[in-house]
C-alpha cells in the first residue's frame, strides 16, 4: 500500500515538475505583459472566455493547474522538513488539503464557464 | 549503562547554510512558492471568467497592472528560469536516461531536446495568447 501511494505521489511530483518547468515561464511572461499594460489580444475577454469555454481549453487548464498544485504540495511538504519542521503528518494534511481545495475550485470554475 | 551516542551538532533550521550546494538546493526548492502563487493567481483569473461578465475580467486585468507588478513578475520569471526550468532540464538525462540498443543516448542530446521543446511550447502559448 505504501509503495503504491509513493508511486502516485512521485508521479504527480515528476509530472507537475516537468509541466511547470516547460509552461510556467510563458505563464509568468503573460502576467508580465498584462502588468506592463500590453494585454495580448488572446487575453481579451471574448477570446479567453471562448478558450476556457471550449473542451480543449478546459482540459488543458485543468491538467496544468491540477498537476502544478500537487507538484507544489509535495515539494512544500519537503521544504517544511528542510526548514526543521518535524510534524510531517500535520504538514502533509495541510498541503494536500490546499491542493484538494485548489483542484475542486479549478473544476468548479471550469464547469461554470460556458 | 549504554554509552551516549554521538549527535553531530547540526541545526535543523539552518543546516543548508554550511555548504554552497545545499544553499543552491534550498534556492531551487523556493520555486515551489512561485508555483503555488501563479497557480492560485490563474485560478483567481478563472473565477473572474466564471462570473461571466466582461467587466469582472477587465477589473481583474486592471488589478494586475502597475510598476510593482512589472518588477515582481520580471524577478519571478528570472528566478523561475534559473532555479526551476533550467535545472529541471539539466537533470532530465539523469532522471530519464534514453537507451537505444546497447548504447545510451548522450545526455547533451536530451538536454538540447528539452530546450527545443521548451522554445516550441512557449511559442505555441504566446501564439495562442495572441502575443506572437
Amino acid at each position: 500500500m505504501a509503495i503504491a501511494k509513493k508511486a502516485v505521489v512521485w508521479g504527480l511530483f515528476a509530472g507537475g515538475g516537468t509541466l511547470t518547468a516547460f509552461i510556467y515561464p510563458a505563464l509568468i511572461a503573460l502576467f508580465l505583459l498584462i502588468a506592463t499594460g500590453n494585454v495580448p489580444a488572446g487575453l481579451q475577454y471574448e477570446q479567453i472566455h471562448t478558450f476556457a469555454a471550449s473542451w480543449v481549453g478546459k482540459a488543458v487548464l485543468f491538467i496544468v493547474l491540477f498537476l502544478s498544485l500537487w507538484h507544489a504540495a509535495h515539494r512544500l511538504r519537503v521544504v517544511a522538513h528542510d526548514f526543521g519542521i518535524r510534524k510531517d503528518k500535520l504538514i502533509a494534511n495541510a498541503v494536500y488539503l490546499v491542493a484538494t481545495l485548489g483542484t475542486l475550485m479549478t473544476a468548479f470554475y471550469l464547469i461554470s464557464i460556458s | 549503562m549504554s554509552r551516549q551516542p554521538y549527535v553531530r551538532p547540526i541545526s535543523k533550521t539552518t543546516w543548508y547554510m554550511r555548504n554552497g550546494r545545499y544553499k543552491i538546493y534550498m534556492l531551487r526548492e523556493m520555486t515551489s512558492f512561485l508555483v503555488v502563487f501563479y497557480t492560485f493567481l490563474t485560478i483567481v483569473a478563472l473565477s473572474t471568467l466564471a462570473a461571466d461578465s466582461p467587466a469582472a475580467w477587465q477589473n481583474f486585468i486592471s488589478s494586475q497592472q502597475g510598476p510593482g507588478m512589472v518588477v515582481f513578475h520580471a524577478l519571478a520569471l528570472l528566478y523561475f528560469l534559473f532555479f526551476q526550468t533550467f535545472p529541471w532540464f539539466k537533470l532530465a538525462p539523469k532522471a530519464m536516461p534514453v537507451q537505444i540498443g546497447e548504447k545510451k543516448l548522450p545526455g547533451s542530446y536530451i538536454v538540447i531536446g528539452h530546450y527545443v521543446a521548451w522554445v516550441f511550447i512557449s511559442a505555441v502559448i504566446f501564439w495562442l495568447a495572441g502575443a506572437l
